[in-house]
């Protein structure tokens, strides 16, 4: 495979690629992110995850669409903007869902699995409805576009960078909400014992409909950056959702650190194997990786010891 | 389907009305005027299907919800803008067509039950549906059994010719062929990279492709691969691209994944305007650029039988006539111009057997020339795939092609190609 190229062109080659492995752990970590908060920490099994990404996407298509029209001086900040306000349009529609049907479901956690995913069903018809069926092309400011050539040999792109970037801030915000603030010793509370966290006086549902809605803002920043890299389209949403599921619950599902450990782990193996065999062998020989490793694992990478 | 104005039925534009007023004028002069009174409805439909003495009904089949809707949006309007435009002609042997429409859902069985029930229930006369092959697959033996007449819109991988299906797409080697030997004879093209999505049409049409690159050109295949429907991350085959150095990626990729594909390309800074790489694709219609942008794509070639920019009196009206009954902003790919054929092709069958029975419309089909298609002369084969001609078009960055090159002359359908199976 290798004969036939100078020691620079493989060197430059192999660093791209370790480059195209980064960028698919930023990836993960950004789509994981938000269902990890989830799922991990109030055991809600969200099916509408990838929906919720969707929707920061089109907050991202609409915001680009104003600004080309009312200020297209400012066209190359527009992405910032996006990010924020698809934040609040998830985060918001998340608070909104758990009132009305998540909170109802807490005991039956099963139930919610079938709720959200009706929910995911009824978002993708919304889109449908309210954007047309087809894609819509989202134009990404033209700094963002291309690659930045660190050598003669080695390009790196840029939206990849800014992926990275991106993954790394959320994933320190997300910590220091969780471990550094009071919301998140909340959090953590409620999710060990629940009625002891009521009857030390903390707000159990507040923090549930936060938590719930902090965790759907994230996945609407990871849906705003993936307009850089994928489709928006009603059921795009579809494409990350088991990639997202799979990452969390490799990685034990209470535990943030073991999501980024997963994400980094089955990121590396994937792009690792993609370059040396074909792309759907890499997926095949993953996925059976992972379901080895569950078999003998079957709480994932890490879990939080507790006493039952 | 709410992205679409809705066309009040029956209005229509400026363009058809004067249009159906020529025609009706012009059909007083006609030796054999298309009068309902002069084809009594019982000897031209003798199997009882839904023909009165004024109406006939044909059924409209494709998903418009669920994830082909994306692609099967545009057929469903092409198909209604044939079907009005005949209408307003005076419709066929006399008769308005009447259109039952419904939703396959994106599911395959699902296709299978509504073909069922249009032609059991319904007793449709003909109907124009489908898109994917596993949706034609699903319906094939429904229209076997109860001798149906289905017009299906898509390019796609050949390998089937039904008595019951005439095929108004480009079969793979159509499709194929010709722009292989044009990047080959153009560009000096040696050495080809083939990358698709992983199911039948890019499988067999990567297929077709090879043995076409190794046994006629001579040149070299580098690299062959396939990555699952809505795969999102390509940085890794890029990679391999760049190390293969290929003069030719050749991309059957579709769907959302086209989408991630084309962006990563873009901004993994290989420019597809220096052509080198050069990129050509058989699977992105101005449709699928929509969602791509055209500035991710510019440069990349195409090979289809049309493009949008098709420079002649047949196309400037239909598209000009489309965008009237859907918008302005509507774009129109092959496989939506493919569906416009369908009603025309039936009509012109059904008037040239005199009869709206199934095995008489089967048997007139061969032979039936369209004069007015947007993509030019077209005309039924023997084994119901059409003759086209094949173009390649340049994608510009308002997200339509320039079309660079056409066959001079119809390219005969082969859906069963010797020395390429």
């Amino acid at each position: 495979m290798f004969s036939g190229y100078s020691l620079p062109e493989l060197g430059a080659i192999f660093a791209m690629q370790g480059f195209a492995g980064l960028i698919l752990f930023s990836v993960f970590v950004l789509m994981a992110l938000g269902l990890a908060i989830i799922f991990g920490q109030m055991g809600v099994i969200n099916m509408a995850h990838g929906e919720f990404m969707i929707l920061g996407a089109y907050v991202t298509y609409l915001v680009s669409q104003a600004f080309a029209t009312y200020a297209p001086a400012l066209f190359g900040a527009y992405f910032f903007v996006a990010m924020v306000l698809a934040f609040c349009a998830s985060g918001l529609l998340g608070m909104f869902v758990e009132w009305a049907i998540i909170r109802h479901l807490y005991k039956r956690p099963l139930d919610t699995l079938l709720a959200t995913w009706g929910l995911s069903l009824i978002l993708q018809q919304s889109f449908r409805s309210l954007f047309g069926a087809r894609e819509v092309g989202v134009t990404i400011p033209s700094w963002m576009m291309g690659s930045l050539p660190l050598t003669d040999l080695i390009e790196v792109p840029i939206n990849g960078i800014f992926v990275m970037v991106l993954a790394l801030g959320i994933s320190a915000a997300v910590y220091v909400m969780m471990f550094k603030s009071g919301w998140g010793r909340q959090v953590r509370a409620v999710t060990q014992n629940r009625t002891m966290a009521g009857a030390v006086g903390i707000d159990t549902e507040r923090t549930d409909r936060l938590t719930f809605g902090i965790g759907c803002g994230v996945a609407g920043i990871a849906g705003a950056a993936f307009t850089m890299i994928g489709s928006t389209g009603p059921t795009s949403g579809q494409a990350y959702i088991v990639d997202t599921f799979l990452v969390v619950v490799f990685g034990g599902a209470a535990s943030l650190l073991g999501t980024i450990a997963s994400a980094f782990s089955i990121s590396q193996a994937q792009s690792i194997l993609e370059f040396f065999l074909s792309g759907s062998m890499a997926k095949v020989i993953t996925l059976l990786v992972v379901v080895g490793i569950l078999m003998l694992r079957p709480q994932g990478l890490f879990s939080i010891k507790l006493r039952k | 389907m709410a992205d679409h104005k809705k066309a009040p039925f029956p209005a229509m534009s400026r363009r058809a009305i004067l249009a159906g007023g020529a025609a009706i004028g012009a059909s007083l002069f006609l030796p054999k005027g298309l009068r309902a009174q002069d084809f009594p409805t019982d000897q031209v439909n003798t199997t009882g299907l839904a023909v009165t003495d004024d109406t006939v009904q044909v059924g409209i089949l494709h998903s418009i919800s669920g994830t082909m809707s994306i692609s099967e949006t545009g057929s469903v309007q092409a198909e209604k803008l044939a079907i009005e435009q005949i209408n307003a002609q005076g419709g066929v042997l006399g008769r308005k067509i009447e259109t039952i429409q419904e939703d396959g859902a994106s599911d395959w069985p699902t296709f299978a039950e509504k073909a069922r029930k249009l032609l059991v229930n319904d007793k449709v006369a003909s109907v124009m549906g489908c898109w994917t092959s596993a949706s034609r697959k699903a319906v094939l033996p429904v229209f076997e059994q109860h001798n149906g007449m289905l017009y299906y819109p898509t390019f796609y991988e050949g390998l089937e010719e039904s008595p019951n299906v005439i095929y108004t797409g480009q079969e793979a080697t159509q499709q194929i062929i010709a722009g292989l030997d044009w990047v080959a004879r153009e560009k000096g093209a040696k050495s080809f990279y083939l990358l698709g999505s992983d199911y039948i049409w890019p499988r067999t049409s990567n297929k077709i492709a090879r043995k076409h690159i190794e046994d006629k050109l001579g040149g070299e295949v580098v690299g062959e691969e396939y990555y699952p429907l809505g795969h999102t991350q390509f940085n890794s085959v890029i990679n391999k691209i760049r190390l293969k150095k290929p003069d030719v990626i050749y991309a059957i990729v579709v769907g959302g994944s086209n989408v991630s594909f084309y962006k990563q390309l873009k901004a993994a800074g290989i420019d597809m305007t220096e052509e080198a790489p050069l990129l050509l694709t058989i699977s992105v219609t101005e449709d699928e650029i929509r969602g791509i942008g055209g500035e991710n794509i510019e440069g990349a070639y195409a090979c289809m039988k049309y493009f949008q920019s098709l420079e002649n009196e047949n196309n400037k009206e239909f598209v000009a006539a489309f965008k009237e009954m859907w918008g302005d902003d509507m774009v129109i790919g092959d496989v939506t111009q493919a569906a416009y054929l369908g009603p025309w092709l039936w009509k012109a069958a059904v008037e040239k057997a005199g009869s709206f029975d199934v095995d008489k419309v089967r048997e007139a089909s061969p032979g039936i020339e369209l004069t007015t298609a947007p993509e030019g002369y077209v005309k039924i084969h023997e084994n119901h795939h059409l003759w086209s001609k094949t173009r390649v078009g340049h994608a510009m960055a308002d997200g339509q092609y320039e079309v660079v090159f056409t066959t001079d002359d119809l390219v005969e359908p082969d859906p069963f190609p010797e020395g390429y199976q």
